[in-house]
């Protein structure tokens, strides 16, 4: 069954159109990523969720009972803040209890919730302190524990990590994916960082300008991206995007021909071709080097593991390709570069993938 | 490698080395902190213990007579217990009052901003304004008060020449003059919680009671101090409405100690016995301030 199910949700700032008829059902206990830049909506939806913004139009259900008409304290959900948003003059003990003492839970129970939670998150050594005495990753630590010790039925997460240096990024990372596994709780968690959504998701959903561009899990969205904001958007380096001169046909499938003159075979029949302007996508690690069209290197970006090679095409165009971490070359040096046509994208004029 | 020694970056000259030259920025603040704020408090002290009468001039230093004096002259003593009922009287509302406009008027609606102009527009009159409006409004047959109460069945009502009401109705005019300023400094607090507090304490289930107790008041303490400081510090200096509204009667039961330094000084022209009365009311405000400082840090984290 599903959990969280938000029904054809819209929300209008003014004349700005932020979210567009929007439908989406959660399973219990999924973890789901909405990801996008910054402006398409994502915080917008959760904050619809959490009840801290109207709908414009639709309404959210969770655990089977609508939700959009109740105060957000009585919609079951939980919500951890970019900005944490403890109380500062409260101890940590205090800021996890307060919204226990708030459901008027005796205090002896709501003490034996809050120090599980802090055991679980290892705060323990902390409960006595303020807020203004932690660090940044503590901090982040009792908003979770403050989710936590609540029950919800969905956690909701607003970019939570963005506050944090790059190592305890990471660190923290992985202790969500844990917790989510120890706690099987539905979770939605905002984020315009896809490597957060790539690592923890169990579905991601893609959003953009208000709209779903694309539901699915971390891999799907990644190898079968379903439109070329996707494709461009998830990913690092960002997918290469190469114009295509000419549409071929060979015995039934299309080949198609970039405008340096190269051509790439792939497996789709022709008759699916739409007419207009087509763009071949190709990540870094589908570009083979070795033989193929000619490219001057350009630039080098040597990231230790693995060195992203720029090669301009002939016609001016770059395409961006992996080489192992220690490859001999340098800026100036001709590769033969070839693409790997059973993993490259192609997209009609409207930006939409096209699949046989 | 590099050496240590030669990447070393020097501070600009100057900076962190004691110059007297850097006086100059201070001087002037300084002339002026020391003509007329230090010289004459110290002057004041002084003149505190000295017989001294604008007509009869310097008849020497009588030490503590002046403050012996002023013990036994019940006008003195009745002054400073109008001055501290004042005080008593008016510092507790213009935090209340003041957190409450501020609270209520704290939002973006048009109708907002036009309340938060009005009530601060009285700060801006004189003192002589406010005192001629209230007049009229206390004025015994015509007033305001009057047309508003008559009609109720209430008798003649004449609250300025009535002993115990003279000093609540300065009060009044007091903080309806004003009540700007606690108000603007709390509407300054309020708009420094952030946001997401808020919003927490939203999917806390905390309700409106609940937000103000735990989130709002325990955010904006420290102004709720500041405030109280400075409107203790303004009000025992109580005086133009007074002398204007009631001249410190009837029975002396609305007279202000300021009133009293200058009856004393300007009008019996006795500056060491008026120096003395100043020595006193700047004793109480100093003790009534650092009491609340005091009790402020106390309950602080």
């Amino acid at each position: 069954m599903s959990e969280l199910s938000l029904r054809n949700v819209s929300k209008r700032f003014g004349a700005v159109e932020v979210i567009r008829d929007l439908s989406l059902e959660v399973p219990s206990g999924e973890f789901v990523v909405f990801l996008g830049p910054s402006g398409c909506g994502k915080s917008t939806l959760l904050r619809m969720i959490a009840g801290l913004e109207a709908l414009g139009g639709g309404e959210i259900h969770l655990g089977g009972t609508r939700i959009d008409t109740v105060p957000p304290g009585d919609r079951g959900v939980a919500m951890v803040f970019q900005h944490y948003a403890l109380y500062p003059h409260m101890t940590v003990r205090q800021n996890m209890a307060f919204g226990l003492r708030n459901i008027g839970m005796a205090a002896a129970e709501a003490a034996g919730k809050v120090a599980e939670a802090a055991e679980m998150l290892e705060i323990t050594a902390l409960l006595e302190r303020k807020p203004g005495q932690l660090s940044g990753g503590q901090r982040q630590r009792v908003a979770i524990g403050r989710a936590i010790v609540k029950q919800p039925k969905a956690f909701l997460f607003d970019e939570p990590l963005s506050n944090l240096d790059a190592a305890l990024r990471g660190r923290t990372r992985a202790e969500l994916s844990r917790l989510h596994q120890r706690m099987q709780a539905t979770m939605v968690f905002v984020t315009h960082d896809q490597v957060e959504a790539m690592t923890m998701a169990t579905r991601v959903v893609v959003m953009n300008r208000g709209r779903i561009e694309q539901i699915g899990t971390p891999m799907e969205v990644y190898q079968h991206p379903r439109t070329r904001f996707v494709a461009g958007f998830v990913g690092t380096p960002a997918m290469n995007f190469l114009p295509v001169a000419a549409v071929e046909e060979v015995a039934g499938r299309a080949l198609v021909r970039l405008p340096d003159g190269s051509s790439v075979a792939t497996s789709l029949p022709i008759g699916v071709m739409p007419g207009g302007a087509l763009e071949l996508g190709v990540r870094a690690e589908n570009v083979v080097p070795g033989s193929g069209a000619a490219a001057r290197v350009d630039v080098i970006e040597r990231l230790g593991e693995r060195t992203l090679v720029h090669g301009v095409l002939r016609d001016g165009s770059t395409l961006i390709y992996d080489e192992p971490g220690d490859v001999a070359i340098s800026i100036g040096d001709t590769v033969q570069l070839s693409i790997d046509a059973a993993a490259a994208h192609l997209f009609d004029s409207e930006g939409r993938a096209i699949h046989a | 490698m590099s050496d240590a020694a030669t990447t070393r970056v020097d501070a600009p000259a100057g900076i962190g080395q004691p110059r007297l030259a850097n006086t100059l920025f201070v001087l002037p603040y300084m002339l002026i902190m020391l003509c007329l704020l230090a010289a004459p408090m110290l002057l004041g002290i002084w003149l505190a213990f000295q017989d001294y009468d604008m007509l009869g001039g310097w008849n020497g230093s009588v030490g503590l007579e002046n403050f012996r004096n002023l013990l036994s002259d019940q006008i003195f003593l009745g002054a400073v217990r109008n001055t501290i009922q004042f005080v008593l009287m008016t510092v507790p509302a213009f935090v209340l009052l003041g957190l409450g406009l501020a609270l209520a008027l704290n939002n973006q609606l048009r109708r907002s901003a036009v309340l938060r102009a009005v009530f601060f527009g009285s700060s801006v009159l004189s003192v002589t304004i406010v005192t001629l409006i209230w007049r009229m409004v206390y004025m015994p047959d015509r007033g305001l008060l009057a047309d508003l109460v008559t009609p109720l069945g209430a008798g003649r009502i004449d609250l300025v020449s009535n002993e115990t009401w003279a000093l609540p109705a300065i009060a009044v005019v007091t903080v309806w003059w004003i009540i700007g300023l606690p108000m603007t400094l709390f509407l300054a607090a309020l708009q420094q919680i952030p946001a997401e507090l808020y919003e927490a304490a939203a999917l806390d289930k905390a309700g409106r009671w609940r937000t103000l107790w735990s989130i709002t008041l325990p955010s904006i303490r420290r102004t709720v101090l500041v405030v109280a400081v400075i409107e203790v510090i303004l009000q025992f200096q109580l005086f133009g409405q007074a002398l204007l509204i009631t001249g410190g009667g009837p029975n002396n039961r609305s007279r202000p100690i300021v009133q009293f330094i200058y009856e004393a000084g300007f009008r019996d022209l006795q500056l060491g016995f008026a120096s003395a009365a100043s020595q006193v009311l700047f004793a109480l405000m100093l003790i009534a301030t650092l009491g609340q400082m005091w009790a402020g840090r106390r309950r602080g984290p």
